[in-house]
């Protein structure tokens, strides 16, 4: 009785802990995408988080230094999709691609400089806060109250976003400029500062994620970390239809199914595990062939914004 | 008005240039980050590359994969498709000419080669297809679906190498050796330069036979330009779609198959160090130019072939090539947006003037 207790609860918290980094660049894909700019960039923005946060606990030591810089370092490269997609308009999905490849590129090489050799060593990571009284709750306890303060930040941010978007003026805007900029310009809102702020929101969001893999999960720093994690909260947030709730649902169904793959393994039953590495990736497009057609995305969605000038 | 259509005639290599020389200054910074002489690494990079025999057939051997993957992606965006499945479409193009050489014999060459390199284009173009018809048919984005495949490819490869198709008694998983039969000829002597590189032209040429001369090709742009028009003019927005992405898989196809009988004569886990990816940025940067595509896939070549010689003699992380290209991906967006603008000011000014 107590194994299979101990066998729950150890695969739920293994299921949260891959769930969080999706669901931060998840919950940054939902504000970029409501209001209406397309990021492929998610990865990219992951990978800098992790890179970010990795050589700044690296030299300073101080996690809460690095959460930080990863916050001011994922938002500016949300600026900088934000730029090329809002102003200079260039195809979304180029710019989100040009971010991945550059992060890709530079996360990989600066590493090498700031870790030399040293990427075996272990960083610093988050500690966990148990909070008093609830954290004694069998199983429920664990997972939910004896977390990282990241993790608690995410379980605020999700009734905070869901109720932010559908119940405030603000999450009106921003979804109407996702949906028909025009007539939001029309009542006064500008489309260029919204998409700006949701898409630097974005990068910060995703960069946390990146934060969160690097100082509460692995703690260590390799290239190429993120492994397509971006690319799978983009799917979540198809198969989640753009709204907070259901998005990280599908991250904690993808987390989940990552975490089986390591468990799996100490069954011995005879599945090859490359199997259960692909899994989430098969899952991820089993959901969205199961959606098509079903899951709308916001109609200006990917749709560069050209203001009406008065001498056209 | 001479100087204007100079002007006009030259821009399209402006940008790419624009973009290529800014992310050699901005890896020039990384370099001297890393505490080495720019100039230094730079020209032991490219003489290396470029003005060494065996250098040279390194870049060229380099070169092919890139070139037939970034002919893919070219493809696919001519009918405005982002295919970013390459990667994935290399393995499996590896893995349908691995088991022609493997498991068909007694073909004299000139029939087992042929055949081993269509059935790796045969494998890349399901890879591909699948995308395209989740796209052309459910209305999928197709740049999720060909990532995801992606990984998937790259596992399923792992497990064949690492399962039924390894070689017995192997320390890591690769297959055993292909037929002699199967494997690609050496074209320049002592180095390992394969005929690959060859067949990468042979396409660049059929593309732009295709391109240039047949309906075939209008049909690609129309569609890549203007779907609901070009449904109007009654061609199937669906076909052509399924059509691309079925050739890109298949180019990137044709790459893996080079190299698995070209180079490696055997399939081996991971074996592409990202040439899908690497074939992304060269189709941006050549701008829906096949000479374009070529140059930038030799330019992509040199810098891979130079820099295992840069970290080898002068100590700067093979890395920074991966940091340049990505970064001319980031400067051709900004240079060709920039251009869009420029062009939109120019005609503004001569209509009104």
């Amino acid at each position: 009785m107590s194994d299979s207790a101990a066998f729950l609860s150890d695969y739920l918290a293994a299921s949260l802990r891959l769930s969080v980094p999706l669901a931060f660049a998840a919950l940054g894909g939902l504000f970029s995408e409501r209001s209406g700019v397309l990021n492929i960039g998610l990865e990219g923005m992951l990978l800098t988080g992790a890179f970010v946060s990795a050589a700044t606990v690296f030299y300073t030591g101080s996690v809460w230094v690095a959460i930080l810089a990863a916050l001011i370092v994922g938002g500016l490269v949300g600026l900088l999709h934000a730029y090329l997609c809002v102003t200079l308009r260039v195809d979304q999905l180029v710019s989100g691609l040009a971010i991945n490849l550059s992060a890709a590129g530079l996360t990989a090489f600066l590493s090498r400089l700031v870790f030399n050799s040293k990427t075996s060593q272990p960083l610093q990571g988050l500690d966990a806060i148990a909070i008093p009284g609830l954290s004694q709750i069998p199983i429920v306890g664990s997972l939910f109250f004896n977390q990282d303060p990241l993790v608690y930040l995410l379980l605020l941010l999700v009734p905070l976003i869901t109720y932010l978007l559908f119940k405030t003026s603000l999450g009106l805007t921003l979804r109407a400029v996702g949906e028909y900029p025009r007539a939001a310009e029309t009542a006064g809102v500008s489309v260029l500062f919204v998409r700006y702020l949701s898409v630097m929101l974005s990068g910060c969001l995703a960069s946390l994620g990146g934060a969160y893999l690097v100082l509460v999960h692995v703690k260590f720093f390799m290239e190429d970390i993120s492994a397509g994690k971006g690319f799978i909260a983009l799917a979540a947030l198809i198969f989640g239809r753009w709204h907070p709730i259901s998005t990280v649902l599908a991250c904690v169904l993808f987390g989940a199914t990552e975490a089986l793959q390591l468990r799996i393994q100490a069954f011995g039953l005879n599945i090859p595990y490359q199997f259960l590495v692909m899994l989430p990736y098969v899952i991820a497009l089993f959901a969205l062939i199961g959606l098509a057609g079903k899951s709308t995305p916001p109609a200006a969605l990917g749709i560069p914004y050209v203001k009406e000038s008065l001498d056209d | 008005m001479k100087a204007n259509q100079i002007l006009r005639s030259i821009t399209p290599v402006l940008s790419p240039l624009f973009a290529i020389s800014s992310a050699l200054l901005v890896g020039a910074g990384l370099i001297a980050l890393a505490g080495v002489n720019p100039i230094a690494a730079y020209s032991v990079l490219f003489r290396e590359a470029l003005a060494n025999y065996y250098g040279f057939g390194t870049t060229l051997t380099k070169t092919a994969p890139l070139l037939l993957t970034s002919l893919g992606v070219f493809v696919a965006l001519k009918a405005g498709q982002f295919n970013i499945g390459g990667e994935g479409q290399i393995y499996m193009g590896g893995l349908g000419s691995v088991l022609v050489g493997l498991y068909v014999h007694g073909l004299p060459a000139l029939i087992h080669v042929p055949l081993a390199l269509l059935s790796g284009f045969l494998f890349g173009a399901i890879w591909g297809l699948i995308p395209g018809y989740l796209k052309a048919i459910r209305g999928i984005n197709e740049v999720i679906t060909t990532l995801l495949l992606n990984y998937i490819a790259l596992n399923l490869i792992n497990y064949l190498v690492s399962n039924p198709l390894i070689e017995p008694g192997a320390p890591s998983p690769y297959s055993p050796t292909i037929a002699t039969s199967a494997q690609l000829p050496i074209i320049l002597p002592q180095t390992q330069t394969h005929a690959g590189i060859l067949i990468g032209f042979a396409a660049t040429i059929v593309l732009w036979i295709v391109f240039q001369r047949l309906p075939l090709g209008y049909q690609i742009e129309a569609v890549g330009q203007n779907p609901i028009a070009a449904r109007y003019a009654g061609i199937s927005v669906e076909r052509t779609i399924m059509l691309v992405m079925a050739t890109a898989g298949g180019l990137a196809g044709l790459a893996g198959a080079g190299e698995v009988t070209g180079l490696k004569y055997r399939l081996f886990d991971q074996f592409s160090p990202g040439y899908g990816f690497d074939a992304i940025a060269i189709a941006f940067l050549s701008r829906g130019n096949l000479v374009g595509v070529v140059m930038t896939s030799l330019f992509f070549g040199a810098l891979r072939s130079g820099a295992n010689v840069m970290q080898r003699s002068a100590g700067v992380p093979v890395t920074v090539v991966y940091a340049i290209q990505g970064l001319a991906v980031l400067f051709i967006a900004i240079g060709l947006a920039l251009e869009k603008r420029f062009a939109i000011r120019q005609s503004s000014v001569i209509t009104s003037g």
